[in-house]
């Protein structure tokens, strides 16, 4: 039996570099998984979670989805990004159908797709705000509905690119909280790219740890052993909490502190 | 903290709450006035220095007064028509402007067309921009003895030298657009795998179209530039030949009032297409 998405010996170099990105990463994912990949800036998370949305292509080695390769990028491997990257000419709820009905169209007749459309946009809460544009609500209302696109998508992997990072801690935790929510409800597989240690361990099944880069791979991987569902003001004191917590903080700052940092 | 806890606890603030004494609304006639007053002011001194000007012995051009009192017919009734080319301004401009709709439809059409396809393939980039960049430096009337040539007639060879005119900077602003199209929303496409003409359709026409419209707007103000001179060497109806015309029967008085309407007409069009711009554009700058 494969694992559901399986990342084997994935190297990544771009032309112009002597060095590869990445260096042979491994990684299986389960069914439903939500795992987050943590790394200094320049480690290459963004560049191998582009690969496996298959943006980029692999250098060597390659990324088996249920067991099939990953040639190409595809609504089965949505992606949040972390810009929303909506179409500032089309409102939240044109932006969701666009998807949908590129995506879905064999399967779903107008009616249905019409009413998909709108319970994405009721799962993200974002209902009232449907017919406005993405230059008349805010950046955590965009994520909103970037993140509805990616899930009207059906995907079997929710790739999700930094997607708060640009985010007030407010609204971030908002948010945080809401996809939690979603992923609780609809157990889809989530990758998330991040660089916030708390939204790591707070959100994720496991947290892949990254080396620096050139040449990154995956140093450490740790499974947080929470149960669901999470709650960030319980969680705060709770011991185990804090230990993985201090785990990846140990990871990234001591055994890999920021090459860049160090030279300053 | 004290300040905090003098507050009534858990009252419902809307109760308790006197009416707020109305704001005083803004005026909007003093903007209106600030807006129109320099203007006005400017142009009433440009004509007197122009009336002083031109009423020495020595001068060679007319002053207001007399182009009032030469042209009054000129000015008040734009709309007669006594035949040939007998006729109010407004019909000149109309056969001018007939002319420029048609040069600058064509040349948006195909200059929208040939922008997306150097703008999308590297290959015609390569092949078609170095002879595009050499022909657009080409003045527009120097098309005008070819195409006059070429299509034996008055009234096409103006359209052809307006396309001509008017083509190279819908070309180059509609390829700079296709070329800017964001590599997000490229990657959005390629995630929902919308490819080929749906793909230019809903991804490129209308994030490349804010410079689709700067090559719009640049275009219909060289139109403009490019007609009247291609009227006054082709003849016929039109405002270009007016001018022409009113020079070689010395209508200096003429001239000056065409030249007012041909200004006038010219900002006109550029507003038209900067209003065309807005409404389709609207959105697609702020993100």
């Amino acid at each position: 039996m494969h694992p559901f998405l399986d990342i084997t010996k994935l190297s990544i170099a771009f032309p112009k570099s002597p060095l590869p990105v990445l260096r042979e990463v491994d990684l299986k994912i389960e069914r439903g998984e939500y795992v987050a990949v943590i790394g200094h800036s320049g480690c290459g998370k963004s560049t191998l979670l582009n690969v496996v949305a298959g943006l980029l292509p692999a250098t060597a080695g390659g990324v088996l989805l249920e067991g099939r390769e990953i040639s190409g990028p595809g609504p089965d491997r949505a992606v949040v990004f972390q810009n929303h990257s909506l179409l500032p000419w089309l409102t939240c709820y044109e932006n969701v159908a666009l998807a949908v009905d590129q995506t879905l169209k064999g399967e779903m007749s107008k009616k249905q797709r019409h009413d998909w459309v709108l319970e994405n946009l009721a799962l993200v809460h974002m209902t009232a705000a449907k017919d406005k544009r993405p230059n008349e609500i805010s950046g955590g209302m965009k994520q909103r509905i970037g993140i509805a696109r990616a899930l009207a998508m059906r995907p079997k992997v929710l790739l999700l690119d930094e997607p708060f990072g640009a985010l007030d801690a407010l609204t971030r935790a908002h948010l945080q909280d809401q996809v939690m929510e979603i992923h609780a409800r609809l157990k889809t597989t989530v990758i998330m790219i991040t660089h916030d240690v708390d939204e790591a361990v707070l959100l994720s099944d496991r947290i892949v740890m990254l080396t620096n880069g050139p040449n990154a791979t995956v140093g450490e991987i740790l499974t947080v052993d929470l149960e669901r569902p999470r709650d960030r003001l319980k969680l705060a004191a709770d011991p185990r909490f804090v230990a993985a917590r201090t785990a990846v903080l140990e990871f990234l700052h001591s055994r890999h502190a920021n090459p860049a940092l160090q030279a300053a | 903290m004290n300040a905090v806890s003098t507050k009534p606890a858990a009252e419902p603030a809307v109760v308790s709450r006197p009416a707020l004494a109305a704001l005083p609304k803004p005026s909007r006639i003093v903007p209106f006035i600030a807006q129109v007053v320099p203007p006005l002011m400017v142009l009433a001194l440009l004509g007197v220095g122009w009336e002083y000007l031109a009423s020495g012995p020595n001068a060679t051009l007319p002053p207001p007064s007399k182009v009032w009192v030469d042209a009054r017919d000129l000015i008040v009734d734009p709309f007669f028509d006594r035949g040939g080319l007998d006729k109010g301004l407004f019909w000149h401009l109309l056969a001018s402007l007939q002319r420029v709709a048609l040069g600058f439809a064509l040349s948006a059409v195909v200059g929208v067309g040939l922008g997306m396809l150097i703008g999308s393939s590297p290959f015609f980039m390569r092949g078609l921009d170095p002879i595009f960049q050499v022909l657009r430096t080409v003045p527009p009337l120097a098309w005008l003895p070819l195409s006059l040539a070429a299509f034996r007639e008055a009234q096409p060879s103006a359209i052809f030298v307006i396309f001509i005119t008017a083509i190279w900077p819908i070309i180059i602003n509609t390829a700079v657009g296709v070329l800017n199209v964001p590599q997000d929303y490229r990657n959005v496409a390629a995630v929902i795998r919308l490819r080929g003409l749906a793909f230019f359709w809903k991804i490129v026409l209308p994030a490349a179209a804010p410079y689709i419209f700067t090559g719009l707007k640049i275009g219909i103000g060289l139109s403009w530039l490019a007609i009247i001179a291609a009227e006054m060497l082709i003849g016929g109806v039109g405002i270009g030949f007016f001018i022409w015309d009113a020079w070689n029967s010395s209508n200096l008085s003429d001239i000056i009032v065409a030249l007012i309407y041909v200004g006038l007409v010219g900002f006109m069009l550029d507003k038209v297409v900067a209003l065309a711009g807005r409404i389709a554009t609207r959105g697609t700058q702020a993100s």
